[in-house]
């Protein structure tokens, strides 16, 4: 198919013509559910805010399993397939591998996520995204799911190719670009994970419409949470390429090592797969001996992983603008950051929540025995809104001012709206995931209609603490989707109505990446090594909180009756 | 040069990795040490760990065993639904039963014997949550769980189903009595 390539006037990024449009409506796609979601959210924040409860049970289950559905999994992955055409075909100044084949993924995503929408809105298919036998849904709750998967997998053939053709193609020389490689890393692991997603869902579609008897439902905890947890790692990878991408578009930084960064993304792809038993801790099926060795030989890696992203980028930033001349104490390089420019201010609170929050009660959460503490209480949620939302959501939203300027050529409408809106999400969020876990740590459970129990034979008064604790889940919640609000009206407001930026030039031909080996690299020898101590001294704090807030459960767990 | 494009030092892999970056590499592998030799330090140490006995069941043959268990020993009936208050025999061996939606029947304990309950559910997943002590553990169709536990303390504790299980899930509340 013939092709035209633009290169933005105003970034030098060069977009394909066919990737580009794919990469907007991708976008496009995952703003919506993104909206859906949201609204979604507020439901459920709105029922689970004791003083206010406002859907009857059966309403609340239903929607939940919604906000489910289209967060977690439409708006992260339409998102994520936007990034994948952008970190291919963009960054590599190569065309994309078969374009219409990508749109057919794109639609086939489409008509899946409604099909599946369709099925929890008609009332017959409130099982959570999670949907453990054997409670069932409608057959067209898990055939939407699935052909949403067989798209997404589409899309990551799709990214393959492209790299393939950009290689045959030579349109750059040496290795890939690091943020590439991160992508690379989220299409591996996508590509492993959509497989084992079919191999359960594609029994449950059939046990369903009655083919198949029986599923066992130990089983299927352990093959879903391939799917399920798998999957959690491709949010990482793909948000920790935007944040080095975000590092090095707003201050130039390069990686401190590309050896340590790399390497870093490839143990996610070796030692994430088995993660999944840190779902089953407090399952009866498994041997402790197959959850030790799955939750920290294997998850400890990935663990190790994350701890040297979150170092190296910092890091490069530290790097980089010490370069520029903001050498003074250890931390005047932060201090004369950019935290105006959204981009950086977003990028920056998604990497210390996911940092501070997120991995921290991760790692608790996922040790064997501490998990009988959290198992299913509202912890678990409370964890996963500072990954997949401060984490992964946020760098989204971020990389999007980013974006919107050079893919769509609007300029975002209200910048100082656009100012706030990254303190004004991160923040809540961080807030909210913290009450959330703190309501967990007391017992509260998620997924729960009524803390008051009505209809059951007994009563049981939860401490006033954790009332406490749901009123800030409330608050907070309602604040974050004020946040989250905001960026869908900024973002969909300048599409529609942001001034118009100059495309730039077209052409024919795309320009190939001009070879910067040779001058490049006698420049980076003749760069001087410069210290980076601010992030040491930041890396060294994240440990401490790591290792006194991981000791205190045990010495939380020391005191509940005896097991064994 | 930067991380959107290709390293400019083709040989990238051949460049030294700074002192800093390796000495935060070691600091994480270790930790990751030390998180996985808890583990098992907790496995022969603590005092809290998750029971590893479990057996394929069906609905059927559980609830058939728990029923003898019940009725032999019923020391009285509570609420109006006349729910059995079973008091577990000295050989410790009690059962539980998650069904939609309740938890059947109440036990009564006592505090510092050791009891081996045995966990299992009639139909959906449901979960076991042992409040204010906060105790979590996942019941699953088909599979019975036999928990090794004992109590600490004196008192009247909630089993709270901490796995959704359908319409009735907030409803679905047990009991336990720890008596001296
Ligand atoms: C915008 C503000 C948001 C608020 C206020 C919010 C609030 C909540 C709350 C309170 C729960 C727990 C409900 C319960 O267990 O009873 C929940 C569940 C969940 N949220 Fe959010 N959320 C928000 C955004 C997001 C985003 C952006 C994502 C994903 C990218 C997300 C993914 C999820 C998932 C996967 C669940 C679990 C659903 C389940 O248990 O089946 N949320 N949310
Ligand atoms: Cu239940
Ligand atoms: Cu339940």
């Amino acid at each position: 198919m013939s092709t035209t390539y633009r290169t933005c006037p105003v970034s030098g990024l060069q977009f394909e013509n066919h990737a580009e449009k794919l990469m907007r409506w991708n976008a496009v796609a995952g703003v919506l559910w993104l909206l859906v979601g949201g609204i979604t959210a507020l439901l459920v924040i709105l029922t689970r805010w004791p003083a206010i409860k406002l859907l009857p049970a059966d309403q609340f289950y239903l929607i939940l399993t919604a906000h489910g559905i289209d967060m977690l999994i439409l708006w992260i992955i339409f998102f994520e397939m936007a990034v994948l055409y952008f970190a291919s075909s963009t960054l590599l100044r190569c065309r994309l591998a078969a374009p219409k084949v990508a749109w057919a993924a794109f639609w086939l995503m489409v008509v899946g996520g409604i099909m599946t929408n369709v099925a929890i809105f008609q009332g017959e298919s409130s099982v959570m995204f999670t949907s453990y036998v054997p409670m069932q849904a409608a057959p067209h709750f898990y055939l939407g799911i699935i052909l949403f998967a067989v798209g997404a997998l589409i899309g990551c053939g799709i990214f393959f190719g492209t790299l393939v053709i950009a290689k045959r193609e030579k349109t750059y020389s040496g290795s890939i670009p690091l943020v590439t490689f991160g992508a690379l890393t989220a299409a591996i692991i996508a590509t492993f994970t959509i497989l084992a997603g079919a191999g359960i869902l594609l029994p449950t579609l059939l046990w369903s419409v009655g083919i198949i008897r029986e599923i066992d439902a130990q089983l299927y905890r352990m093959v879903w949470w391939g799917l399920g947890h798998s999957s959690q790692q491709i949010n990482v990878s793909a948000h920790v390429a935007i944040w080095y991408l975000i590092a090095a578009v707003v201050f130039g930084a390069k990686p401190l090592s590309e050896k340590v960064s790399r390497f870093a993304f490839l143990l996610y792809i070796l030692f994430l797969q088995l993660a999944s038993a840190h779902h089953l801790l407090s399952d009866p099926g498994m041997s402790a001996e197959w959850k030790v060795l799955n939750t920290s030989y294997f998850m400890y890696f990935a663990v190790m992983a994350s701890m040297i992203h979150g170092f190296t980028v910092p890091g490069a930033i530290e790097a980089a603008q010490r370069r520029k001349g903001y050498t003074n104490g250890l931390f005047e390089w932060l201090r004369k950051a950019p935290w105006g420019n959204p981009v950086f201010s977003g990028m920056f609170i998604s990497l210390v929540s996911f940092g501070f929050l997120g991995g921290i009660s991760g790692v608790v959460l996922g040790t064997e025995q501490i998990n009988m503490l959290m198992h299913n209480t509202f912890y678990v949620p409370g964890h996963f809104h500072t990954t997949v939302v401060t984490g992964t959501t946020l760098a989204f939203m971020a990389v999007t001012y980013l974006l919107v300027p050079v893919l769509f050529r609007r300029e975002m409408i209200l910048p100082k709206l656009c100012q706030i809106q990254p303190y004004l999400f991160g923040i809540s969020m961080s807030v909210l995931g913290l009450v959330m876990m703190g309501a967990g740590t007391l017992g509260v459970s998620r997924r729960h209609w009524d803390m008051a129990f009505a209809g059951a034979p007994f009563q049981y008064e939860w401490p006033g603490a954790a009332y406490l604790m749901m009123g800030l889940t409330g608050i907070a919640g309602v604040i974050a989707v004020i946040g989250g609000g905001l960026w869908i009206v900024l973002v969909v407001g300048s599409l529609l109505f942001g001034k118009k930026l100059d495309g730039g030039k077209v052409s024919n031909l795309p320009t190939p990446i001009p070879d910067q080996s040779q001058a490049a690299s006698a420049v980076a020898h003749g760069q001087e090594h410069v210290g980076v101590p601010g992030t040491v001294v930041l890396a060294l704090l994240l440990f401490v909180c790591f290792v006194l807030y991981y000791f205190v459960n045990w010495k939380y767990l020391s005191e509940v009756w005896l097991l064994s | 040069m930067s991380a959107i494009l290709p390293p400019s030092n083709r040989l990238w892999w051949k460049q030294p990795i700074d002192k800093v970056e390796w000495a935060w590499i070691a600091i994480a592998f270790v930790w990751g040490m030390v998180m996985f030799v808890m583990m098992i330090y907790w496995h022969i140490y603590g005092k809290q760990n998750l029971s590893n006995e479990a057996y394929k069941t069906t609905p059927e043959m559980f609830a058939a065993k728990a029923e003898k268990f019940i009725a032999e020993n019923t020391i009285r009936t509570e609420t109006d639904q006349n729910i059995p208050v079973v008091k577990v025999p000295d050989n410790g061996e009690g059962y539980l039963i998650a069904r939609l939606w309740s938890w059947y029947p109440i036990l009564e304990l006592e505090k510092g014997k050791t009891y081996k309950i045995h966990l299992s559910s009639m139909d959906y997943n449901h979960g076991f949550s042992l409040q204010p002590v906060n105790i979590n553990i996942q019941v699953i169709p088909g599979y019975e769980h036999v928990v090794k536990m004992t109590p600490t303390k004196e008192g009247t504790y909630a089993i709270v189903c901490n796995e959704y299980c359908g319409i009735g899930h907030h409803s679905m509340l047990g009991r336990i009595y720890v008596k001296k």
